[in-house]
């Protein structure tokens, strides 16, 4: 392995573009293009940075790879840090989303260019963080952390109700993550540690599990989002600058499945097998609830916003279905919707920095302006409704597939989002798309610039090639993840003992 | 070999799609176009060297999604029934490419159009070739995207954005059953590999698989779910009614997706998996019921449909219905007998169709046609002799494969044998009724619009020459083809592609009918000849006093059953309302309103007025974190660590 600490590198890199910025002075035009360009030029070489990670990595080799351990908090926690199959793949959809979002606020953000930077930059910090803590106050700093930026890209460059919408999304997310705060207290307090390596190992007592299990659960089903906790997330999405939404659907919901695979399923098993059912039930209901919400939505945003929720749904449904296809669907799935939801929220910044409005009634006939336009969103819309040879196919196909192998009826109504994907995707499709192109303001509407084009083309390679050749994410998964079954597998037994014994 | 037949297609959909307006409409017309005609050259190759020369392989190409016991691959299976559809699609598609030079010629957006097809064709090959399930519905959705963009192709018009997606979304609930099918199988079999579940496949008779809540029958309940996603692609009865309004596309893409491949993907796929239908014989039945109650329904509304392409593409659904019987009956071979002989005479037909609304100035309703007999000579002839082959006319392609039907729906063992026997024989004097009623309405008697009329002309020579092919092939593909899928050959010919049980010996019992039940649909073709003669020649009065006598009836057929109306009553507008109610009441009344709004409003209340709002947040939240903190620091003083 490497000798250079190259995990913290790439988790504090844009901490220093970050203060870069800071220490420009002025406000005027040349300091916030001052400001775009150390912003675009950190995110870049984060990434590169980012994938020399990869050459190094094994992904057949067990535990965690890159650690770096320093004392931190006295013998309370350590600044642990480290990667797996589970985390890296985030980290690294994470530093490759972070450009495209400064690239497409260029143009769009004329307020407080400064301050929007940084706040991004301070927020790629801290979800890189998120994803490579190996100790849990550290987890809890980085994803707790992580709220504030949003917050603020959402209450100071947000639409017209931004200040209501961030105040939902952040109450949401703080009642859930107090919950788990105080489960980690609690696991401090038996175990004596909050080394995750060690807790992974440790196995807590059965009437405890249930407890934390549900603490945790509290903060990663917020964050996801599931049903019924997800009405914060199409406010967020629809007051949010577009490059926020990209963040929010790309990289933050996905810290819920993460939390779910790291902490939930290997931590406490027994209270997964458990509650196993109530996931399944609500992964269902937020399938088919949110889909159907999303046919009548009349925002273009808001309706992306509850597709996302339905995906998630597919996720929870395939990390709880606990058997190999099921978890390296929600994995791929997660990573797929990564880029697919970001490069949809982008196509929609693309019309609205146009016309400056969500609203689906106002578009109709683009394709007639903008084939290129139609031709990219066609690829995303193909790629949400889970079309295969596109990379959405792959994690949906696999979490019904698991699903199935569980429990019918979970797999029988998770199919029916199938239908009903297809349903929302196309109408929307349709509606702004497609027909004739009637409305006055649109007759002048612009094709695809070449900075639109510079971020939608990698991000159709890539929903394509994945499709067809998903095998990069699945190998990089697989190992982290078959220890995660083994874990919960290991207690399988033991749970359906219990439950036989009950009865 | 069988890369280049399948991938020259996508190289000509890149080449037209991307840099179709460098290089300009001719040049993406050539390169698409050419790139087929190669494709079809080896197809044909590869059905001599497989079908006749024993040459059965496979072809890997790469890996795909190997997860677990989840083993899935890029693969082609070549054998008998991959070459047979091989050759169909390339040859259809390679005219239909050819025609559509001389159709789209008009229009400015032919790179699009071609790389479409082209889209398409590729597709398809996935599909036939596919080595395991799930490279098939690779296929069987890219189809469907395909479909669904030559459906829109004409985007400004808002019926046929319409019509795209409706046959997107009704295929999608034939997709939904055909995936929980493709479960089922891994679940019970361990793999999707056409090769392993099929060597999988006897084992499973007698046993069970839990599904919804009961133990069922393994093979019935795959068999079942796989049919769903058939008749969804294959416009079955309850699933058919995006298949009429797909006719909103060019009419080339009507041609070749709508009659002659993609919608015979269904009984390709029944066909395919026969090793799994054969072991039940519920799925069998409810094959045969679907089958035949969808030959009799789509042929009663084709009755009295006005527009020309409306009539064609019910009488395509009723057709399906047809090789669905075969299939029901246990006569698989019979059943792709039959999609063969009908993609050359559909595609005819509906060639020949476009011809004459090329000829009529984009004139569709037959209404407004008639005498065109004289006015475009060779288009007339050969759709004569698609009629004549579809509707079974002793020696053309169709008599010898819908006869087969026919009797193989007599001798079956099936619950519904007789059903579908009846209903078989009753559409075939349907069908014959509707085609020669398009042919008087349209190329005899009086013309109705002098202006189109006098302005009709004979299409140029890229269209009429792909006419004339597929009229060789309409009056040959019969008794060429004839020993191989329903004779003596059939053994030799299919060999392992098709699975039979040991106690299915239809093949023998289609000779062993009576000599009556044997000439009955013959007899059945001249009823509906003269019936229509009489309706259309004789005397034109009868159809219009029939109709208004059965006015109740006549409406019913006109609206096809009124099934669009009964679907958007009970399945579009309740959906769209629930949405409305769960957003509204669920999301805003229920969730929003005792959950965050209520709380937010409390805190809101302290806050305004304290600082001003920006800044207020910040501090709020940093005082939360606070409160935080100091009970961090709180509980670890009390804990004493």
């Amino acid at each position: 392995m490497t000798d250079w600490p190259i995990l913290s590198v790439v988790t504090f890199l844009p901490l220093v573009g970050a203060l870069f910025i800071l220490v420009v002075r002025g406000d005027d035009e040349v300091s916030a293009r001052n400001a775009r360009w150390v912003a675009l030029w950190t995110t870049l070489v984060t990434f590169v940075v980012s994938l020399l990670l990869l050459p190094g990595f094994d992904p057949a080799a067990p535990g965690f790879q890159f650690v770096e351990k320093k004392a931190w908090l006295g013998d309370l926690a350590a600044y642990h840090m480290g990667v797996d199959g589970i985390s890296l793949p985030f980290v690294i959809l994470t530093t490759f989303l972070m450009p495209f979002c400064i690239l497409a606020s260029w143009e769009s953000v004329h307020k407080r260019v400064k301050e929007y930077m940084i706040a991004f930059l301070v927020l790629e910090t801290l979800m890189i963080g998120t994803f490579s803590a190996l100790d849990l106050v550290l987890f809890y700093f980085f994803f707790e952390g992580g709220l504030i930026p949003m917050f603020l890209i959402i209450g100071v460059w947000g639409g017209q109700r931004r200040v209501y919408a961030a105040f939902k999304f952040f109450l949401y997310t703080l009642a859930g993550s107090v919950l788990m705060m105080l489960a980690i207290m609690a696991m401090y307090w038996q175990s004596g540690t909050t080394d995750v390596p060690t807790l992974l190992a440790h196995g807590f007592p059965s009437g405890m599990q249930i407890w934390l299990w549900l603490a945790f659960f509290a903060s990663f089903a917020v964050k996801m989002p599931m049903w019924p906790v997800h009405t914060w997330l199409p406010d967020a999405h629809v007051e949010a600058p577009t490059a926020g939404s990209v963040i929010l659907a790309g990289v933050m919901l996905k810290m819920g499945g993460y939390g779910f695979l790291r902490y939930s399923l290997p931590m406490f098993p027994e209270a997964s097998h458990y509650f196993a059912p109530l996931v399944f039930t609500l992964s269902v209901v937020a399938i088919i609830y949110t889909s159907l919400v999303a046919l009548v939505q009349e925002d273009i945003k808001k309706l992306i916003a509850y597709s996302s929720i339905a995906h998630m749904g597919f996720v929870t449904m395939g990390i709880f279905a606990m058997n190999e296809q099921g978890l390296q669907g929600a994995m791929f799935l997660m990573i797929s919707h990564g880029f697919v939801s970001a490069a949809l929220f982008l196509c929609v910044g693309v019309i609205y920095d146009r016309l400056h409005t969500r609203e689906i009634a106002a578009y109709g006939g683009l394709v007639h302006r903008m084939p290129l336009y139609a031709t990219v969103l066609m690829v995303f819309t193909m790629a949400n409704v889970g079309l295969p040879g596109t990379s959405g196919f792959i994690g949906e196909f696999l979490t019904m597939l698991a699903a199935f192998e569980r429990n019918t009826w979970v797999a029988f109504f998770a199919a029916t989002g199938v239908i009903l994907s297809a349903g929302y995707a196309l109408w929307l499709y349709l509606r702004v798309v497609f027909g004739p192109l009637e409305k006055e303001k649109l007759k002048t509407m612009m094709d695809l610039s070449p900075r639109e084009m510079v971020i939608m083309v990698p991000l159709v390679i890539l929903t394509v090639l994945f499709g067809i050749w998903p095998a990069p994410i699945l190998n990089m998964t697989s190992h982290a993840v078959n220890a995660v079954v083994a874990r919960t597998d290991s207690v399988a037994g033991a749970v359906k003992t219990a439950l036989l014994l009950s009865f | 070999m069988y890369q280049a037949i399948v991938f020259f297609p996508l190289l000509g959909f890149l080449i037209a799609g991307f840099f179709g307006r460098t290089i300009g409409a001719r040049a993406s017309e050539v390169v698409t176009t050419s790139l087929l005609f190669i494709a079809c050259f080896l197809a044909w190759i590869a059905f001599f060297s497989v079908g006749f020369g024993d040459h059965d392989t496979r072809v890997h190409v790469m890996q795909w999604i190997h997860v677990g016991d989840l083993k899935v691959d890029w693969a082609f299976r070549v054998d008998t029934m991959t070459v047979i559809m091989l050759i169909v699609v390339t040859t259809v598609s390679s005219l239909v490419h050819l025609y559509s030079i001389g159709y789209m010629h008009e229009d400015p957006s032919r790179p699009r159009f071609f790389a479409y097809l082209s889209l398409f064709t590729f597709a398809m090959l996935m599909l036939v070739t596919a080595d395991n399930l799930l490279q098939l519905f690779f296929g069987w959705e890219g189809v469907g995207l395909a479909s669904y963009l030559l459906i829109g192709f004409w985007y400004e018009k808002p019926s046929a954005n319409a019509a795209a997606m409706k046959a997107f979304v009704v295929n999608r609930v034939g997709d939904f059953g055909f995936m929980l099918g493709i479960f089922a199988i891994f679940v019970m079999t361990g793999s999707i590999a056409f090769e392993e579940v099929f060597a999988a496949a006897p084992s499973l008779a007698g046993k069970t698989i839990p599904f919804l809540g009961h133990h069922w029958d393994a093979p019935t309940v795959i068999a079942l779910l796989l049919f769903v996603g058939a008749m969804g692609k294959s416009a079955q009865f309850l699933l058919h009614t995006w298949l009429p309004d797909a006719m909103e596309g060019p009419t080339p893409v009507s041609a070749l997706i709508h009659a002659a491949t993609m919608v015979t993907a269904g009984v390709f796929m029944v066909a395919r998996m026969s090793p799994i239908f054969e072991l039940s014989q519920t799925a069998l039945n409810v094959v045969m019921l679907i089958g035949a109650t969808t030959a009799m329904f789509a042929a009663t509304v084709a009755l009295v449909q006005n527009d020309i392409k409306k009539v064609i593409a019910y009488s395509t659904c009723s057709q399906l219905g047809y090789m669905f019987v075969a299939m029901g009956a246990g006569a698989y071979s019979i059943g792709v007998f039959h999609l063969v002989t009908h993609a050359c005479f559909k595609a005819l037909l509906f060639l020949c169709a476009g011809s004459v609304i090329n000829a009529m100035h984009h004139e569709q309703d037959m209404r407004n046609m008639g005498g065109l007999a004289k006015k475009i000579p060779f288009t007339y002839v050969m759709m004569l002799i698609g009629t004549l082959a579809i509707t079974g006319f002793p020696f053309l392609a169709g008599y010898y494969s819908k006869d087969a039907i026919i009797e193989s729906a007599w001798a079956s063992k099936n619950y519904f044998a007789l059903y579908g026997w009846v209903m078989t024989v009753a559409a075939a004097a349907l069908t014959s009724f509707y085609s020669w009623r398009l042919i008087f309405l349209t190329f005899h008697g009086h013309p109705h619009d002098h202006h189109h009329y006098e302005a009709a002309h004979e299409s140029p020579k890229v269209m009429t020459i792909p006419l004339g092919v597929l009229g060789v092939g309409s009056v040959i593909a019969g008794f060429a083809l004839y020993n191989v899928f329903v004779g003596e050959g059939v053994h030799d010919f299919f060999r392992h592609s098709i699975f039979m049980g040991a106690e299915n010996h239809i093949l023998h019992e289609i000779h062993e009918i009576p000599l009556w039940a044997k000439y009955l649909p013959t007899l059945m073709m001249v009823l509906g000849f003269v019936i229509a003669y009489w309706f259309y020649i004789v005397d034109r009065t009868v159809p219009a006093a029939l109709a208004k006598s059965q006015d109740a009836l006549y409406q019913f057929l006109l609206n096809k059953w009124y099934f669009d109306e009964l679907y958007d009553r009970i399945f579009v507008k309740p959906a769209l309302w629930i949405g409305r109610l769960l957003w509204k009441r669920g999301d805003g009344t229920i969730i929003d309103g005792f959950g965050p709004n209520g709380v937010s409003a409390r805190v809101l209340d302290v806050t305004r007025g304290v600082v001003r709002l920006q800044t207020g947040y910040l501090y709020h939240y940093a005082f939360v974190m606070l409160i935080g903190v100091a009970a961090f620091i709180t509980w670890f003083m009390f804990a004493g660590v």
